[in-house]
Formats: C-alpha cells, structure tokens, sequence
C-alpha cells in the first residue's frame, strides 16, 4: 500500500509539472483529483470546525468533569444563533423569490470587518508606524555608529518618501514628485530584496519536490 | 507539610527543591486552605532546622484599569529575605481564593517577582489572593487581601490619542464627503494601473476574448478582498457595457456570493440584467494550490485578453501572474501584501501597490462618498509626515545637544502615538 501510495504521489507530482510544457489530458487529471480532493476535504473540515465544532457544541456543549470528578461542563452560548441565523439567511439565495435576503448576512459580514478592522489597521499602520519612525537620526550626542545612522536615515526619509507616494491629492510635480520619486526608490528597493529572498525559499520548495522524485521514489539520492 | 530535608544538600537535589515545591503545592492537603504560618510546617522536623524566610509584605491586589472586568493585578513588596546574595527564598506560591472559598494555587513565581497579572476573571465574583514564601522546608502566608470584584471600564482612556487622531480623520473623511456632494471637484492624481482598466476591457472586447478576475485567496473578512470586488464592480459595468465575456473563478463561498452580487449589480445599472449568469463566478475549492491548480488550467484553455488580480494573495501569485504573462494577456494586479509585490511587478503591465488598491475604488467611482474618504485618508498621511518631520528633527537635535524643549516635545509626540 505504502509503495502504491508512493507511485501515486510520483505521478500527480509528474502530472502537475507536466503543465511547464504545456496543458496535457494529464495535467487536466491532476487538477481535476486535486480541485475535487481538496474541495471535499474543506467541506468536511469547515463543517466539523464551525457547524459541529463551534455551533453545535457551543449550543450543546459537552459533558466534562476535571481530574476531582466534578462537572466542568461549558454554558450554552445562546448568540451563536444569530451567526446560525445569518448563515441560514444566506441559503435564501437559493429560493429565486427570497434570494435578496442573502444580502443581509453578507452586509453584516462586511460591514463589521469594516468597523473590526478600521481601529486594528488605524493603531498599526499608522500609529506605530509614526512613533518607530521618530528616530534621532545620528544617535544621542552624534554618537551613532556609520552603520545605524545609514539605518536611521533610510527609515526617517523612506517613511517620509513613502507617504508623499501615497499622497493622492496632490500631482506628482516639482519637489513633490520628485520626493515621491524617492519613495518609489525605496519601495522598489524593498521589493527586490523581497524578490530575492522568496525565490530562495521557492528554491526550497522544489528542492523538496526533486529529493521526492529522485530519492524516495527513484531512490537515486541515498 | 513538606517532607523536613538534611541541610547541605547536594547541588542536584538544591536544583529540584523548586520542582518539588511544585508538585507538593498541588496536594489536596495544601487545597484545604491556608491558615496560619505553624500550620505549615511538618512536625518531624525541629525547629532549629528550620529555615524560615519573612512573608512578602503590602500585597495589594487592584482592578486593571480599561477591560472587559476580567483582570485583577497584583504587586508586593517581596520578602525580606529574598535576596541574590545569601537569601534563602527559592519562590512564591500565590494562591486565590473566589467567593471566599478555598485558596486554590494559581501561579508558581520566581523569587524577586513583585508583581502578576491575574486573568481570565469573572465580573461576578469576588477574589482574595495570598501568597507563600518558600524555603528548602518552610512556607511562610502573607496576609489575605482585602475582597475585590474586577469591573469593567465602558471607556479605554488609555487610547484617549487614537480617538482623537480618529476624529480628526474621520471628520476630514466627513468633510469632504459633503464638499464632493455639494458639487465641488475634488482632485486625485492618476493612478497608472487604474487608467489602463477601460482600455484592457477594450482590448478584451475587440479580440473577442473573456476577462478574467482573480479576487485573490481570502475571504471577504479582509480589507484586500473587500478592496478588489469594489473594483470589480466598475470593470462589470464596462464589462457589462461592451458585452464582453467575463469569468471569476473563487476560492471562498462567500466571495462567490459578494462576486455574484457586484457583477449583477452592475449588469443591472448597465440596464441588461438578461446577460447575466451565475456562471460568470465559480467556486473551484479552498485549498490554496488546488486553486491556482484549476485557474491556471483555465487560463491557458480559456485564454483570457486581460487579467485581473486584485486582493490578498500568497505563495501563489506569481503561479498566476507568470501563467497570464505566458498566455499574452494584459494584466492588471494590485494586492497589500508587500511579500507578493514584486511578483506581480515582475509578471504584470500594472500593478497597484498597496494603498492604490484602496484607493481605487474611490478612482473609478468619482462618488462622494469615496472621494471623500480618500482625501480625508490624505489629511490623516499629511499629518503624520508633520509628526515624523517634527518627531525626527526635535529628537535628532533635542539628543545632539541636550535641548530639553525638543526632548520634552518628543516624549509628548511619542505619548500620542502610543498605542498601549
């Protein structure tokens, strides 16, 4: 079974490279096992964790007692109906003359990510990030090393840069455009560097692929 | 109650005595409660040997300040003898009692704590604490605190700064809004990637050839997904204009639902609510790669003139960007993932960088509404480009040459855009 199971796993992975040459019957395989695999396996999950996991057992929680023998057993929480309801509010779609009230639930959920997300956002991206910007640039008394003013300056001026890109009244002309030049400068800096160090890690990835293939399939790499 | 131990013990058993402690604290003879210092002794062991240490004194427990009244914290002032040099504390055991019931143990410190944060309470309850200061064989009560109930605060002051920062954004945001509304003009520079969306439409019209739009991998609890249906929504109303054919495959339910919603909005804005289909958005699955699996697959048989990947991607955003790239077609991406930038920069003819994205909406709308809060967005980065210039000048020069204006005005600007 372990040795099918391995031919298998050999096969789709060849099946899914296959798509570098071009799309292949074989490819089409891969994907559809894949599409229809995986889609099963979240229904299955999403069901187990939400509607049986938090739903069910916050509504009927089970039975639990601790090591002296005495019940432990969670309150029922009653608001988990308004997240059933909304859910079930959401199935009206499916009823041609009512569907407009699927609406509702999706309003709720986007509305209050809206609101969560406005304060979390607000305190992170713009809050913190303007105190940790505040920074001498040469250090207490020029005492600084080369190395942590470069450091400084790049996160003072990139910040500063950075925001005057960002800044959609006004046209990007003269001193301002040329500061949000700047900006780009920086972002474009960031980026490459970013490039650099995710393509390392896809390295990884299909390095672990090639030991698949070679070594525990082919048994070419010991 | 503990076991009397021989003086001079070997290092080994010095270093387990704690552990011990431990384990002893938990026994059902400890949970009967915690009465008096003699009550704690084992009377195998005389007294000379014993080694006692002075309770930890001003125990004092308080209601943290600004919470959902599930926190109580707790400072004292530890034991005499619990020094670095010649102490013989080697912890503190702290003990709580609810509703004046039994002291039950809750936290094993170190010695030279002087403070713990007790959490996860009940509003509806009362809490006394107490805590003992261990030695090799002795333990030594401090006396109970007096009752405390934790409470909840319907105000956090602590975040006093952030609302006013809110306020002052939030009122540009409103400003504005009702300036736009009234007529005025209100202007915002162009956005490259934005510019190109009516022609990439066009293109896709005239090749006779679909368009494809990727919202990306996340639900619509994200800000990034929230961001790309907005803008969706102007594309179907070009889409919907030009009669062109348009695909979404999805990787959450309710992205599907938000897509099906937005794309037959604009269909019937466009006053042809007959050409649309729910075929037009699709759910594929959930799982990451098994998505890009089948877009991937639809790309290269479906070959799409134009491209659109707008929302919250991942490891598989140059999968799909390079795939597009392969197949010809103009690509239009914009996400906030700064990992996933470069990608789309490297594989896409536009890309919206991050606060582009957001601002898009507003861009392709010209709504009141959303004009207006872009520019109330723009009074909130002015001001913190004042802060940072002010903010870095007074600290750079305040720390040079000891200016203790500019240092006093640093700490006030670091105080308000505290968020503690």
């Amino acid at each position: 079974m372990e040795h099918f199971a391995l031919w298998l796993a050999a096969f789709l992975t060849l099946g899914i490279v296959s798509f570098l040459y071009k799309d292949n019957p074989w490819y089409k395989l891969c994907e559809a096992i894949f599409v229809g695999l995986s889609a099963g396996y979240w229904f299955v999950v999403l069901f187990w964790d939400n509607i049986y996991g938090k739903f069910w057992v916050g509504v009927f929680p089970l039975e639990e007692f601790d090591e002296a023998g005495r019940e432990i057993t969670a309150e029922p929480d009653y608001w988990l109906f308004v997240g059933a309801a909304l859910g079930i509010l959401m199935l009206m779609r499916l009823v041609p003359n009512i569907g407009w009230i699927s609406r509702w639930p999706l309003a709720f959920i986007v509305g209050s990510t809206a609101g969560l997300y406005l304060i979390n956002y607000f305190s992170s991206n713009m809050m913190r990030q303007v105190q940790g910007t505040i920074v001498p640039l040469f250090g207490a008394g020029y005492d600084a090393s080369a190395y942590a003013i470069v450091g400084n300056i790049v996160v003072a001026v990139g910040t500063f840069a950075g925001l005057v890109y960002f800044f959609f009244s006004k046209e990007h002309r003269g001193v301002f455009g040329g500061t949000a030049k700047v900006g780009v400068f920086f972002l474009m800096l960031t980026f490459g560097a970013s490039f650099g160090y995710t393509v390392m890690s896809r390295m990884s990835l299909l390095i672990g692929r090639m030991d698949f293939l070679l070594g525990d399939w082919l048994g070419m790499i010991k | 109650m503990l076991a009397r131990l021989p003086k001079n013990l070997p290092g080994g058993v010095s270093l387990i005595l704690p552990f011990l402690f431990i384990c002893f604290s938990f026994s059902p003879v400890l949970s009967q409660g915690i009465e008096a210092e003699v009550d704690t002794l084992d009377p195998a062991v005389p007294d000379s040997e014993l080694v006692v240490a002075a309770p930890v004194t001003s125990l004092i427990a308080s209601d943290y300040k600004y919470d959902n009244g599930e926190v109580i914290e707790l400072s004292w002032v530890p034991s005499i003898d619990d020094q670095l040099v010649g102490g013989n504390v080697i912890g503190y055991s702290l003990y709580r009692s609810e509703n004046d019931g039994e002291p039950t143990l809750i936290a094993e410190l170190l010695p030279g704590v002087n403070n713990y944060t007790d959490e996860g309470l009940s509003r509806l309850s009362t809490y006394r604490y107490t805590i003992l200061t261990l030695t090799v064989n002795h333990e030594t009560p401090s006396t109970m605190t007096a009752p405390i109930t934790p409470e909840r605060e319907w105000i956090n002051f602590d975040k006093k700064y952030l609302f006013l920062i809110a306020l002052i954004i939030g009122g540009s945001v409103m400003f504005f809004i009702e300036t736009a509304r009234r007529g005025k003009k209100l202007f915002v520079r162009k956005i490259a990637g934005l510019e190109a969306v009516d022609d990439a439409v066009g293109r896709a019209t005239e090749m006779g050839r679909p368009i494809l739009f990727i919202p990306g991998i996340l639900d619509m609890d994200d800000v990034q997904t929230l961001a790309g249906l907005t803008i969706l929504g102007r594309i179907s109303r070009i889409i919907a204009d030009y009669d062109t054919k348009i695909f979404m495959p999805v990787s959450r339910s309710l992205v599907m639902t938000a897509g099906r919603e937005t794309i037959k909005a604009a269909y019937q804005a466009a006053g042809r609510p007959e050409k649309y289909s729910d075929d037009m958005v699709s759910y594929v699955t959930d799982e990451q790669f098994g998505y890009v699996a089948a877009v991937d697959g639809i790309m290269v048989r479906e070959k799409p003139a134009t491209v659109f990947l707008l929302g919250a991607f991942f490891a598989e955003s140059l999968i799909l960007a390079e795939t597009g790239n392969y197949i010809g077609a103009i690509q239009i991406a914009g996400t906030a993932r700064p990992a996933q930038l470069p990608f789309f920069i490297a594989a896409c003819d536009f890309t919206l960088i991050g606060e582009e994205l957001f601002a898009a909406s507003a861009y392709l709308s010209d709504e009141p509404k959303a004009l207006g809060s872009l520019k109330g967005q723009d009074v909130g980065k002015a001001l913190a480009m004042v802060i940072i210039v002010v903010g870095v000048l007074a600290i750079t020069i305040g720390q040079a040459w000891h200016v203790d204006f500019m240092m006093s005005l640093v700490d006030t600007l670091t105080n308000i855009f505290s968020t503690k």
